[in-house]
């Protein structure tokens, strides 16, 4: 490499301290790494903005690469994993799916409407930018307790934001989950996912390459929103977060598909060589990453950049996260058809910088060089840092509390566990997005997965997201492999096989011990679960500083699953369909109730062991439910999960969300598992079980496909009457519902919170 | 059969392929387009054309495309709007009223049960006068209003072609926005412009349960043909 040459500070910009560095949230060692890098030389302030930007934990990883690189990454399946914007998964017919989660969450907790739907806006850019039409939205969504006034305003912001931008843009939302706890208060959680469809000759990745080649910036301008957006998101959310509003940005979900329309037809047409989203330290981490995956150099003039205002410092505008932006490289004898096809989609284009031979990132303005650095160092040369884990004794002693009371009778505590707005209906959620469009939604939300068909194929995807946060905290490790075993589940119980995973692992602040315990442990447990399921991690995002005055979140490692339903005629719904179908529980019944739904919102008690999770019992349930989907033995197949049994009998019951029937059930309990208490039968979370229904001729060929596979399928009765009772028994005692007050409570549970809410404290 | 393309449409890939798969020839047509390209019928489908962050189809009533389509609309041609669609008739008075705000104010994404009021316009002819059929719905801004004096006129010259019913059992409020008269799709007087808010082009695929709404491009490719219904 040639001497590097020396940049000089923007007039006007000020002189880099000791206080300046601080205000960046460098600590010592990263700025004598700095400096170090820049052969002794004090960084100009633009330097040091993009060294802050690229050294956040956001973008370096700083914390946790160590153990990320634990996760299974590889497999037949696997077109490209993490790394690019998306991960990219083999389909049958040369087809592929791209798929990533991201967090929104520090944004979401300031600003909840544009903190929530600029994450929609940036998750859909990532999977674009790899080729793939963006077919299907999930999110995971968490929060405080609704009877505080503060949590309804973030919770009803963040389902609109949520809403609006993937309904503008014309995605479905297919899947999620919302988890209502106290340990979210004052830091809610939004993660979104998108997936994508992409022939698999069409993948592009985010590598640039070729001297000499132009940089253009297509789509929105640049403005002063978002600045130091990822530092934002790496640090603890303080009273002080507040004054950060400003620094959320606004999303313009219209500009967004103008530029998923213009993206794929510059990529479909191989008018470019790579693509990149600007997304979290904007222009900065784009060109950056792509010059430092593609070994080459870069050079970017800011002045060239579509600014929203003028006056714009180099600073300001490698910092922005102004939404909506995209960064392309370009030969330079396809500039022109490039920015015809921007414009035919009424987006702005300008060619902002070039690639260059000397493998250094330079900003230019004006003709006045104010940064060089070099560009693969300043990508992967952040200080990476072991920390300290440790699980506090109060997590331990935890594991081994119990409830200080005596639950209520089952009849009630399943009328509240209905109620209980983490296991209520989402009706009132996901009614605000849409579900239908593109015309291709099999299953929409309100079951176990979205199913959706891919293009005319006869195949389809199932896809869900999950995490039992609850289960986590009281054992990461547990806890952790629990959530992929859940995800599984739901897919399984659609007919399809799991195909893989991506991550959003939302935790409190690193350097604290007993958090870094969590994230490791967690980790752990999914990286295991992923090899027993042959379901590797394609990518995903690590949202860490998740962190209030009240002290951090429930470990919340959400799981996004894609599985691959082989016929989608096949696909098996959750819900009970008609009177008269026999009721089988497929699996082992052990009456866990550590960590159970029925302990925490009956009883208030959050404590003891969550259920031992085994990965080859879960690896058997899966592969009879696809067997039997693909046989066309069962008429529903419903995981049970949270509230056990019991809350999953009620739901196969109340029908689907739009369902105009209920339907009633006779269920006997006698005869199985006659060891375990009645609260254990009726509301434990044992693992690898489902509640499926079938027609009674099928019921002798599912006890044989069971067998074959080494999972018990119990009858336990029939499917009742339309809006009739529901009913177990066991021994002497007998419990009754009426399956139409059960679907009243469930269902109107959010919205009498949310539209008619009572003051304070429960209600 | 054009399907016309604005900034922000979001619907007009289904659309196409419900009319395609109906029997129907379509292609899709530029906003900026200065005529019909020859085509017999035109549909706007769904989306959010120009973001509709105003009022929702005002801006795109200005699209050059729309001089054709009057046009067309004035000589007897045949012009349904989908959802975005009929906002925008409604905006560029093609058809009577407005499309308002939800009531309640949120998106409504969901599936709706609806009556066929009437079965001579030029797409509801494969449907039976008061049959009642179950497609999906998604919007944010569905609530048809109109002066009293246009409602008389929709209820006594029989314009009103898609009501949202109750159906038995149902605890899900029938009508999703709040429209006067649960109204769900009207049509002008002559009958050869329609609008409605629910979307059959989603449900016209046997794969995803139900293909009733093709049904609807059907009865128009057999309209456009000549065939009586």
């Amino acid at each position: 490499m040639t001497t590097i040459p020396v940049p000089e500070a923007f007039p006007g910009e000020r002189p880099v301290t000791d206080d300046v560095v601080a205000e960046h949230k460098l600590n010592a060692t990263e700025y004598e790494a700095i400096l170090k890098l820049l052969g002794g030389r004090t960084p100009t302030l633009t330097e040091l903005g993009i060294f802050s930007a690229l050294w956040s934990e956001h973008c370096s990883y700083k914390h946790t690469k160590p153990i990320l690189r634990q996760f299974p990454t590889e497999g037949a399946q696997v077109l490209q994993g993490p790394g690019e914007n998306a991960g990219v998964l083999r389909l049958p017919d040369g087809w592929a799916v791209a798929f990533k989660i991201e967090s929104h969450n520090h944004p979401s907790a300031v600003e909840p409407y544009q903190g929530a739907a600029t994450g929609v806006g940036g998750i859909l850019r990532d999977v674009f930018t790899m080729g793939a039409r963006p077919v299907a939205l999930l999110n995971s969504l968490r929060l405080g307790p609704l009877d505080e006034p503060r949590n309804r305003y973030l919770f009803s912001g963040i389902v609109k934001g949520v809403g609006d931008y993937g309904n503008c843009v014309g995605v479905p939302t297919l899947g999620g989950e919302v988890v209502f706890a106290p340990g979210y208060s004052g830091n809610p959680l939004v993660n979104a996912m998108a997936v994508g469809i992409l022939r698999a000759d069409e993948l592009i990745t985010a590598r640039a390459h070729g001297v000499g080649n132009l940089l253009i910036a297509v789509g929105a301008r640049t403005g002063r929103d978002g600045i130091h957006g990822a530092s934002f998101a790496s640090e603890d959310l303080t009273a002080a977060s507040e004054a950060r509003r400003p620094q959320v940005q606004v999303g313009d979900p219209f500009t967004e598909k103008m530029l998923l329309e213009a993206s794929l037809e510059l990529i479909r047409g191989e008018h470019i060589v790579a693509i990149q989203d600007m997304g979290a330290a904007g222009l900065t981490s784009s060109s950056a990453e792509m010059a430092a995956r593609g070994g080459v150099g870069v050079e970017l003039d800011t002045s060239a950049v579509p600014t929203r205002e003028r006056g714009m410092t180099p600073y300001e505008i490698m910092l922005s996260e102004s939404q909506e932006r995209m960064l392309v490289v370009v030969e330079p004898h396809k500039v022109d058809d490039v920015i015809d096809i921007c414009t035919r989609w009424e987006l702005q284009s300008a060619v902002v910088g070039r690639i260059t031979d000397d493998g250094l990132f330079r900003v230019v303005h004006d003709g006045r060089l104010v940064a060089a650095i070099p560009g693969q160092e300043l990508v992967d040369g952040c200080p990476i840092y072991h920390p300290e884990a440790a699980e506090s004794g109060a997590a331990v002693a935890r594991r081994s509390a119990v409830p200080a009371r005596k639950g209520p009778n089952p009849v009630d505590a399943l009328k509240q566990l209905l109620d209980a707005p983490t296991i209520a209906s989402k009706r009132w959620v996901f009614e605000q997005f849409d579900t239908t469009v593109r015309g291709r939604s099999v299953i929409t939300p309100g079951g176990d997965a979205g199913v959706l068909r891919v293009e005319d194929t006869g195949f389809a995807l199932a896809m869900t997201v999950d995490c039992n946060a609850r289960h986590v905290l009281l054992d990461p490790y547990e806890g952790g492999k629990g959530v992929v075993a859940e995800a599984a589940r739901n897919i399984a119980c659609t007919g399809a096989s799991p195909l893989g995973i991506t991550d959003c692992l939302n935790f409190g602040n690193p350097e604290r011990p007993e958090v870094f315990f969590q994230f490791r442990e967690a980790c752990r447990g999914i990286s295991d679960a992923c090899r027993a399921f042959d379901t590797p991690v394609t990518g995903g995002n690590v949202s860490l500083y998740n962190q209030s005055p009240t002290g951090a979140i429930d470990p919340t490692p959400t799981v996004g699953m894609i599985g691959l339903l082989e016929d989608v005629t096949s696909a098996v719904p959750s819900h009970f369909r008609a009177p008269g179908d026999a009721i089988l529980l497929i699996g082992h019944t052990r009456g866990h109730l550590g960590g159970s739904a029925y302990w925490a919102e009956v009883l208030d008690t959050v404590a003891g062991s969550p259920p031992p999770i085994d990965l080859e019992l879960e690896r058997s349930l899966q592969q009879f439910l696809v067997a039997a989907a693909s046989r066309r033995l069962m008429n529903s197949a419903h995981d049970l999960s949270d509230g056990g049994l019991a809350v999953a009998l009620a739901e196969c019951c109340i029908g689907g969300p739009w369902a105009t029937t209920t339907f009633g059930a006779t269920v006997d309990l006698n005869a199985h598992a006659d060891t375990v208490s009645d609260e254990g039968w009726l509301f434990g979370e044992d693992g690898a079980r489902a509640l499926v229904s079938a027609t009674p001729e099928n019921v002798m060929a599912l006890q044989q496909l069971g067998a074959q596979f080494g999972i018990p399928c119990h009858y336990l009765g029939l499917v009742g009457d339309v809006g009739g009772e529901i009913e177990a028994t066991r021994e002497q005692r007998k419990w009754s519902w009426s399956s139409t007050e059960l679907r009243r409570i469930y269902h109107d549970a959010l919205p009498r919170r949310i539209e008619r809410p009572t003051g304070t404290g429960k209600d | 059969m054009a399907v016309v393309r604005f900034p922000g449409s979001n619907c007009e890939d289904e659309t196409l392929r419900a009319v395609r798969r109906a029997g129907g020839d379509a292609f899709l047509l530029d906003y900026r387009s200065g005529n019909l390209d020859g085509a017999a019928a035109v549909v706007l489908p769904g989306g959010f054309s120009y973001g509709d962050y105003l009022r929702s189809g005002s801006i795109a009533r200005f699209s050059p495309v729309m001089a054709a389509i009057r046009e067309h609309a004035a000589a007897g041609g045949a012009v349904l709007g989908i959802c975005n669609g009929f906002q925008i008739l409604c905006e560029a008075h093609l058809l009577p009223g407005a499309l308002m705000h939800n009531a309640g104010r949120r998106f409504a994404s969901r599936p709706v049960d609806l009556r066929i009021e009437r079965t001579d316009t030029i797409c509801t002819g494969d449907f039976e006068q008061g049959e009642v059929i179950r497609i999906p719905q998604a919007h944010g801004e569905g609530r048809y209003e109109a002066t009293p004096a246009v409602l008389e006129t929709l209820e006594r010259d029989n314009l009103i072609v898609l009501r949202y019913v109750p159906v038995s059992g149902s605890d899900i409020p029938y009508n999703p926005n709040g429209s006067t008269a649960d109204i769900a799709g009207i049509c002008n007087p002559a009958g050869n412009v329609v609008g409605f808010m629910p979307h059959p082009e989603r449900l016209a695929d046997s794969a995803l349960g139900s293909e009733i709404g093709m049904r609807f491009f059907t009865g128009l490719i057999k309209r456009l043909s000549g065939v009586p219904t």
